[in-house]
């Protein structure tokens, strides 16, 4: 990771166009099993890594070695990062990271604390939380949730520079992480629930300053799209396309939050990523397709041009944000090699996506409660929407009733791993369905714009929230399923040696073999909604997740979720979570013994 | 969780004996009319008037977020029917109206203030009656149904 280990990618892989710099440097580190680089463990989002040290069959013996508090008791998503001999930790607001030495027992090196105000905490809609930071160049990059970007020098922790990338008056704010490819950091915005309409933005690593902007919805100008060549399932999309989708204005509270994960395909030079639920939830108040919320977006990372786009829910009714990672697989697709995108959306379907030109290859269910649709139509690649749960066809002011999957989605941005071993996808997810009531809303700036009540509740006749499952991609089918008592909101780690990892949210780090047997658990101090990572030090492999419940799943499940039919007296039916666990803020990191 | 601010009243402390004890005495959730309290709301058989409907549906728009569903608290938002049994109608709208802020080293809870806000300001009647409907224990969770109109 040195300039003199760039120079020398550079040379060998002669990509060192336009002066790029930690392009090279991260293309080389993602793949160095030893560290963990970047938030989603590489650029294909894969979340698999290399190291065999601990195995399905010494995994049995793994314990806490040491564990570092946070000082912050609010939802921790994200993992830390390794780079070299230092760890980076991150909290959720204020939004604290921490520099940990790992030659020296995790002591502090650095900390960085934002000074932000506070007023900025309940525009943010789901609990205060944060998914990572990035490094690049010697840098470390923080999305702050007030809506500024900072790059930190990562030896000393002083701010190199910072830009303002939303206004949380308006309810801008940001919770994702950003990325960095070649010479410039990629951040999403959040604030789908404030009518914030969405956009990603580059800004040059070296100096913040803003190289492009390219919405969610809007005039072409404004999306980066040529009508001609960029296109959706094969055609190009034509002038106006998002334009001609929505009713007057509306477009410009309209929605297509990015705030979910990025992925990278550097052969083919193309970014990936989801946009959320048009603004409001009330689907009645915005008439027409609503392009180009819940889509699919593959743009070109120096220009920002989209090169394909998929829509997967035209229309939301339900909250199905399509913000869920893309991950990038080659894989056997009905029995033909593929570069692939797999993405396993809020609405319940899971997708396979030829990467290159955003051919549709395979949508289907991966919880089979989901009913909202029976089907997807691959010509034409829409939903095939079944009317008793359509809250569009009920209207306003009706209670539409056991929708599944829930606004929560089949999955949320807790991302799922791959592994290029055994060729199969491991995924959190949830099993939650709802009643859905939409009401006409007016806008405010910087206040909620929502719009519909809902109630949460397990599929009829369950009692579980959530299930562990493997997937294959290339058929579309679910291989095993491992119920759990509450939805799995922590992202998955697969290893090389043949251990898949994920979090509960009691708060027990948990590993599984390739064939869905429970191999190990341990109960951290709270309930998991960070994302599992490994990395080694002094050549032992270690591996770390961060503990403290919150995000939605702490608005739903604090209190247990409920259901209106079950009316008075059954309050002690419901499950609390806050009966297993309750808040925290810890790092928990877990080796073999010597 | 501080769920108050300034200097308690005797009669609130009083309040929350007489709760306390209240909640030895009775058996079940749905005891109408058991407690001494004002009561701004009305439920019979489980279902409630035009009010309380429309507290419940503000609740869910303007409050949820953070104070989880049916006022029952999130991991990060307090549990307003718990609040309620020792706050007065009085303190409850203050705080609505101007917020508060509690943000230490560990805590960082900000409501932020409702006073320009219509849809909490016109209906702020209805949120409390429903949310003290909640709080008495004549409430249950979920969708309220209403009295046939």
């Amino acid at each position: 990771m040195t300039v003199r280990t760039y120079l020398l990618a550079a040379a060998v892989l002669g990509l060192a166009t336009s002066g790029a710099t930690a392009n090279d440097e991260l293309i080389k580190l993602q793949k160095d099993p030893n560290q963990w680089v970047m938030p989603t463990g590489n650029y294909a989002n894969t979340r698999y890594s290399e190291l065999a040290q601990i195995t399905k069959d010494n995994v049995k013996n793994l314990r806490p070695v040491w564990t570092f508090s946070t000082g912050v008791l609010r939802g921790h998503e994200g993992a830390p990062l390794v780079i070299g001999d230092v760890m980076y930790v991150h909290t959720p607001f204020p939004n604290n990271v921490y520099a940990l030495d790992l030659n020296n027992n995790g002591r502090i090196i650095w900390k960085y604390e934002p000074k932000q105000d506070p007023s900025v905490i309940p525009v943010m809609c789901c609990d205060t939380v944060n998914r990572g930071v990035a490094y690049g160049d010697g840098k470390i990059i923080l999305n702050q949730a007030d809506a500024s970007v900072v790059a930190l020098d990562a030896k000393t922790g002083k701010e190199v520079w910072k830009v303002q990338n939303g206004d949380p008056k308006k309810g801008e704010t940001m919770t994702a992480a950003p990325m960095i490819v070649k010479d410039k950091v990629l951040v999403g915005i959040s604030g789908g629930e404030f009518g914030v309409a969405g956009h990603v933005t580059a800004y040059n690593l070296a100096d913040g300053k803003r190289v492009w902007r390219a919405y969610s919805v809007g005039p072409d100008d404004q999306l980066l799209v040529d009508p001609e060549k960029t296109t959706e399932l094969g055609k190009p999309i034509g002038k106006d396309s998002s334009l001609k989708t929505w009713e007057g204005d509306q477009w410009k509270i309209g929605g297509g939050t990015t705030w979910g994960w990025y992925s990278y395909d550097p052969t083919l030079n193309l970014i990936y990523y989801g946009t959320g639920n048009p603004s409001t939830w009330n689907p009645v108040q915005r008439p027409g397709d609503n392009k180009w919320s819940m889509t699919i977006f593959a743009r070109d990372p120096d220009t920002g041009m989209a090169r394909w786009v998929y829509q997967m829910t035209p229309h939301d009714e339900w909250d199905y944000d399509g913000v869920n990672e893309m991950i990038l697989a080659d894989i056997d697709v009905k029995g033909q090699p593929t570069k692939a995108l797999v993405h396993f959306d809020r609405n319940g379907f899971a997708y396979t996506l030829n990467r290159e030109n955003g051919e549709l290859l395979v949508a289907e269910k991966y919880d089979p409660k989901v009913n909202w649709a029976t089907h997807v139509d691959m010509k034409t690649g829409r939903p095939q929407v079944v009317k008793d749960f359509s809250t569009q066809a009920g209207g306003e002011d009706h209670n539409t009733k056991n929708i599944c999957p829930a606004a929560l989605g089949t999955k949320d941005q807790q991302p799922a791993a791959f592994s290029p071993k055994t060729k199969v996808f491991y995924v959190p997810t949830n099993h939650v369905c709802m009643d859905y009531e939409p009401f006409k809303v007016s806008y405010t700036a910087g206040q909620p714009y929502v719009g519909a009540t809902l109630s949460m509740y397990p599929p009829q006749g369950e009692s579980h929230l959530g299930n562990f499952i493997a997937w294959d991609a290339g058929q579309g089918k679910i291989l095993w399923s491992i119920p759990e008592p509450f939805s799995v909101w922590s992202g998955a780690l697969a290893t090389a040696g043949d251990v898949i990892f994920y979090g509960t949210l009691e708060g027990y780090l948990k590993a599984v073999d390739p064939q869905g047997k429970e191999l190990y658990k341990f109960k951290t101090p709270s309930g998991i909604i960070g994302n599992v990572m490994t990395y080694t030090h002094g050549g032992k492999q270690y591996v770390a997740v961060l503990s403290g419940v919150g995000g939605w799943a702490g608005i739903g499940m604090a209190a247990g979720l409920t259901k209106d039919t079950d009316g008075l007296g059954a309050v002690g039916a419901y499950k609390a979570l806050a009966n297993y666990t309750q808040l925290g803020g810890v790092l928990t990191v877990f080796s073999l013994p010597d | 969780m501080n769920l108050q601010r300034g200097p308690v009243l005797a009669s609130k402390v009083f309040a929350l004996v007489l709760v306390a004890l209240a909640g030895w005495t009775i058996p079940a959730i749905g005891a109408v009319g058991a407690r001494a309290e004002d009561k701004p709301y009305v439920v019979k058989d489980g279902k409630v008037d035009k009010a309380v409907y429309n507290g419940w549906r503000r609740y869910t728009e303007s409050c949820l977020r953070c104070h989880g569903p049916d006022g029952a608290g999130s991991s990060y938002g307090p549990d307003l029917l718990h609040s309620l049994e020792s706050m007065s109608e009085e303190n409850f709208k203050e705080v609505v109206v101007n917020g508060r802020q509690n943000v230490t080293a560990a805590t960082t809870s900000v409501m932020p203030p409702f006073a320009q806000v219509e849809d909490v300001m016109l209906y702020i009647e209805d949120i409390y009656a429903y949310l003290k409907a909640r709080s008495d224990g004549v409430l249950g969770r979920g969708r309220p149904e209403r009295f046939d109109r």
